[in-house]
């Protein structure tokens, strides 16, 4: 072995040192920066303050809330973006773009047009009001919020491995008896799974830091409506900067886990099918 | 058993895939399409499979014993599909692959697991992959995923087994092997085959009968030894294998090319029409003194040692190429040089003259 052998690709030590330097300066830095923050309490203050009622309340509200929010999209995304790559109709193209709306609106946009529709006055919200349906400053107001910002991650993801699907599987499902269903679930949805579960990841972790499409429907009213980063935020507004890093400290590890646990799974999967 | 098609035509959209198609294919019989890619043969096996429906028309038909099957969709027809990119679901082991078709019968006709494992086990033991059961298709070769997949199909007891391109994707070597195999199952299954191919070779090996298509139609049916002897036509004779084409003239019954006379099978054709003489490589004998009449001049161009048979390509006068097989000893015997003149000689050719129905 020598120690000067070229790589046939060049450019490995400066893309590496850069990427290295890149994502310590934009990404490991202030999160250090945060984790040094929280670390200026003591532990018996850090474990008030996280646990303390209203912050659990935010807590179970955002991660509850995103929860529902990932998985309806889950199920909706994939119906959309089912129809976008499998059938030609006109507008297909339209449909298309506009799936990339609610990513490339500023968040406050959507806050406002949300609120705009689902408000008691709204054009939706004055026909829910008398069912007894309360959108918005409600928890539903911030599932649809999230609902919301959330769908082009599934859509997205979804739309190669549907395109890479091939009829012949299908066809050779039809020709073995299976019926539509059968070929559907046991034959479709299996190979969609690790890119519904990769969508489903990506549309959940979005939900859970949105903050700017929901504060405007959610109302904010602490322990009913208010979500953890507008409590970190209302922490920063009253100069609380150790209060607000421990809250997000504790949202980051909880996100940390669920990615790990959700990548963990797809690795898993990949790996006793030998698809890399 | 028994299939045929009847008046079967094809279109999509403006391109014509299939034209009045009628053919019989007896129980029991190993039949492959041969042609060219867009002639028509895979169109005309995903026509048998129910995959495609053929252009509506009173008169077309595909009976399966004598049964109109027209209506049946794919799933009901119990034909064995096999394709050329084995099609396999990537998602299941191997076993679950060949299980599939027995779990996805309706509840009452489902087998239960004793039985399909002891299923699965002797189609596994069939096709040479026992132990593989627990693998994924992604960690098999092409030839053993293109076996698991005829073991899928040959799970559901298909009355047909139809084969889409199955070794297209394979390795000359893997193909041949697998080619072999395939026979010998056929014999031992004794059910109806239907090959789909365009490499001839491997359609005159396996094949009880051959149907050579070209663009939409079938130009000829018949046992391979029939069809590569007795071609019926320009595309049958050039598309079996390699073929020296000469441009002559008719003169009194026989076709005339410089001064190499060929006899003619009709003799009535009429002086003067242009002929087109077919002659393969191991058809030619080469000498370097001339040999009457009937032989042309060339020079030799190339020598390719590599084979049974010595393959020369030799340029006539008017500089087209011609190909000719020697044995290697013949090769020795007149100790050829590149550049060297010599004569050759059609022992057996066919004449077709263009525009003329006999």
């Amino acid at each position: 072995m020598t120690k000067n052998r070229k790589a046939a690709l060049p450019g490995f030590g400066l893309t590496m040192g850069y990427t290295l330097l890149y994502l310590s300066l934009i990404v490991l830095i202030p999160l250090i920066a945060l984790f040094l923050k929280a670390a200026t309490m003591d532990f018996s203050e850090f474990y008030q303050t996280v646990t303390s009622k209203r912050v659990l309340a935010a807590y179970r509200l955002t991660f509850g809330a995103s929860l529902i929010a990932a998985l309806i999209n889950t199920f909706f995304g994939a119906i959309v973006a089912w129809s976008i790559v499998r059938y030609r109709f006109f507008g297909r193209r339209f449909l298309d773009a506009i799936i990339d709306l609610p990513f490339a609106m500023p968040t406050a946009v959507s806050g406002i047009a949300l609120m705009a529709i689902y408000a008691r006055t709204g054009l939706i919200g004055k026909y829910l009001e008398p069912l007894g349906i309360k959108t918005a400053i409600s928890p539903l107001g911030i599932v649809i919020a999230l609902t919301f910002i959330g769908l082009p991650f599934v859509v997205r993801t979804l739309q190669p491995a549907l395109e890479e699907l091939d009829g012949e599987s299908e066809q050779a499902a039809a020709s073995l008896g299976a019926n539509r269903l059968q070929t559907f679930f046991r034959v479709i949805v299996p190979s969609l799974l690790p890119s519904l579960l990769t969508g489903f990841t990506l549309a959940f972790a979005r939900a859970l830091g949105e903050y700017g499409s929901v504060i405007y429907i959610a109302g904010n009213i602490p322990m009913k409506t208010e979500i953890a980063s507008l409590l970190i935020v209302s922490k920063l507004d009253t100069s609380d900067v150790p209060g607000a890093a421990a809250i997000a400290v504790v949202m980051l590890m909880a996100t940390f886990l669920i990615l790990l646990l959700v990548q963990g799974i797809q690795w898993w999967s990949q790996r006793i099918t030998g698809r890399n | 058993m028994s299939i045929e098609v009847k008046n079967i035509s094809k279109t999509f959209g403006s391109f014509t895939a299939l034209k009045n198609i009628s053919l019989k294919i007896e129980n029991g019989e190993l039949i492959s399409l041969l042609g060219p890619s867009g002639s028509g043969k895979t169109t005309l096996l995903r026509v048998i499979a129910g995959m495609e429906l053929p252009d509506p028309s009173p008169d077309s038909q595909v009976l399966f014993f004598g049964e109109d099957v027209a209506n049946r969709p794919v799933g009901d027809r119990k034909v064995g599909f096999v394709f050329q990119h084995y099609a396999l679901f990537k998602h299941m082991s191997v076993y679950e692959n060949i299980a599939f078709g027995l779990r996805v019968r309706p509840r009452a006709l489902r087998p239960n697991e004793a039985t399909i494992r002891e299923k699965v086990h002797s189609l596994l033991a069939l096709i040479q992959l026992e132990g593989f059961g627990s693998r994924f298709p992604k960690q098999l070769s092409g030839g053993q995923r293109q076996r698991v997949a005829l073991a899928r199909a040959l799970a559901i007891e298909p009355q047909v087994l139809l084969l889409d391109e199955p070794f297209g994707a394979l390795d000359a070597k893997v193909r041949k092997g697998l080619r072999d195999w395939l026979r010998g199952l056929h014999d031992e299954l004794n059910t109806t085959t239907i090959l789909v191919t365009h490499d001839q070779e491997e359609a005159l090996e396996v094949s009880d009968r051959v149907v050579v298509m070209n663009q939409a139609r079938i130009e000829q049916v018949g046992a391979p030894a029939e069809v590569f002897h007795h071609p019926e036509s320009e595309f049958v004779i050039d598309f079996l294998g390699n073929v020296n084409v000469f441009q002559g003239r008719i003169n009194q019954g026989q076709a005339v090319l410089e001064n190499m006379r060929v006899k003619l099978s009709d003799p009535t054709i009429p002086d003067g029409e242009q002929a087109k003489v077919y002659v393969r490589p191991n058809d030619i004998t080469i000498d370097k003194n001339s040999i009457g009449d009937s032989s042309i001049e060339a020079s030799v161009t190339r020598i390719n040692r590599a084979g049974v048979q010595a393959k020369l390509s030799l340029a006539s006068k008017n500089n087209e190429e011609i190909r000719v097989d020697v044995s290697m000893e013949r090769l020795l015997e007149l100790g050829l040089q590149l550049g060297d003149t010599v004569y050759v000689h059609p022992t057996k050719a066919r004449v077709f003259v263009p525009d003329y129905t006999i």
